[in-house]
């Protein structure tokens, strides 16, 4: 599904990406491993499509509404509550049944009770939850995950382990994390960044 | 255009949370306006205070198009609506729709407040704020988003807009005194055809690499 051969990204004179080589195929869970800094955000940026690479050549085979993808912030509005920032994004994706959907998903994720809370009173682990929400909404082909247990407390994390066992049986994950041992169960491949 | 308007209601929506825009641009063109009646002279003509109502619609224009973006940038949200299966332009007509009600609120107290302070306005000016409206949202918020994405953003969108703009001082203050006020008017329309147009098509470019 990702097929990456020596891609690589600079920003300006600064090298956010050294070229790196792999493949995901339809199915497959790979994680992405790398200190602070090694260019494992920017890589799941340029498999999303949000960014170009400055060399190299990357083919990912699905379509922009297939694409689930999870950054560091949350990508909600503060000043809308969880529902109504789902479906906004509902409506964009073109989610059928989207009310259920959303109704759904929030149960799923703890946050039903704070449903008709503005997010900007959530805390970060709620945020993320919200996140995770948004990123599975319109259930993707290809879910992109940065660092997706990031500031989720144990529930939370277990939660999302429970998430991405079932999703690993049916969807194509590339996920980044900087502590992976929880995830590396999971997956069918490792990339580590220098 | 259901996802325009999704994403136009969504802005109101925000607004009338957040109040962030709009009493500011309320505040801002009353003032203006106030410090225009004492700075002009008494005798001043109809053309210097016609050409200052458009100074202060321009300036209040550019308060609204500085903030259209200020959610989806430091929330960065932005990334999340351009990987949305939907066309990317109906972010730009959402921001138009909403920009344009802030303009148009606060026009309606601008302009009986430029008719207390300094003349009358006819029919044929209020036309000409109509069409001009249009041509500086549509413009102002192409601008927008691409100031966003750069670093000196407050310095960089009067910079790109101001320019731009002058095509419709000169046709709002030439529909407001001319006699042929027809072609004024004219020319505004033709201005936001084509700047909507082209600012409709370049968008995507604006936010994508």
């Amino acid at each position: 599904m990702i097929r990456a051969r020596a891609v690589a990204r600079r920003f300006g004179d600064k090298r956010a990406l050294e070229p790196v080589d792999f493949e995901l195929p339809r199915g497959g869970f790979l994680v992405v491993t790398g200190p602070n800094g090694s260019g494992k955000t920017t890589l799941l940026r340029l498999c999303a499509g949000l960014l170009i690479p400055t060399s190299g050549e990357l083919e990912v085979r699905a379509e922009r509404g297939q694409l689930g993808y999870l950054a560091h912030e949350p990508l909600v509005y503060r000043e809308l509550t969880a529902i109504e920032n789902l479906d906004l994004y509902g409506r964009l994706y073109r989610v059928p049944e989207r009310r259920e959907r959303v109704g759904m998903l929030l149960e799923r994720f703890g946050l039903w009770e704070a449903r008709g809370e503005r997010t900007g009173s959530y805390s970060r682990g709620m945020l993320q939850r919200l996140a995770l929400c948004r990123a599975l909404l319109h259930d993707p082909e290809l879910l992109i995950l940065d660092e997706p247990a990031n500031a989720l407390d144990a529930a939370g994390e277990e939660l999302l382990e429970r998430e991405l066992e079932e999703l690993r049986r049916e969807r194509t994950l590339l996920v980044a994390s900087h502590s992976p041992q929880r995830l590396e169960r999971f997956a069918t491949g490792k990339l580590a960044l220098t | 255009m259901s996802d325009a308007g999704a994403l136009a209601r969504k802005d109101l929506l925000l607004e009338l949370r957040a109040r962030d825009t709009l009493p500011a641009m309320l505040l801002f063109v009353v003032s203006v306006l106030v410090v225009f009646h004492f700075a002009l002279p008494q005798n001043a003509s109809a053309r210097a205070s016609l050409g200052l109502l458009w100074v202060a619609i321009l300036f209040t224009a550019l308060l609204g198009l500085g903030r259209a973006f200020v959610a989806e940038r430091e929330q960065g949200v932005l990334d999340g609506l351009v990987l949305a299966p939907s066309d990317r332009s109906a972010i730009w007509v959402g921001k138009v729709v909403a920009t344009l009600a802030f303009l148009v609120v606060a026009e309606v107290v601008a302009l009986p407040a430029f008719a207390l302070f300094f003349t009358s306005i006819d029919a044929t000016t209020v036309a000409g704020v109509a069409l001009a409206d249009i041509g500086i949202c549509a413009v102002g918020t192409l601008l927008a988003a691409m100031a966003a994405a750069g670093r000196a953003r407050e310095l960089l969108l009067p910079l790109l807009f101001l320019p731009l703009a002058i095509p419709i001082v000169v046709g709002g203050v030439g529909s407001s005194l001319a006699a042929s006020s027809g072609k004024y008017l004219g020319f505004l329309a033709l201005y936001d055809a084509i700047f909507v147009v082209l600012a409709w098509a370049a968008f995507e470019y604006v936010v994508t690499e």
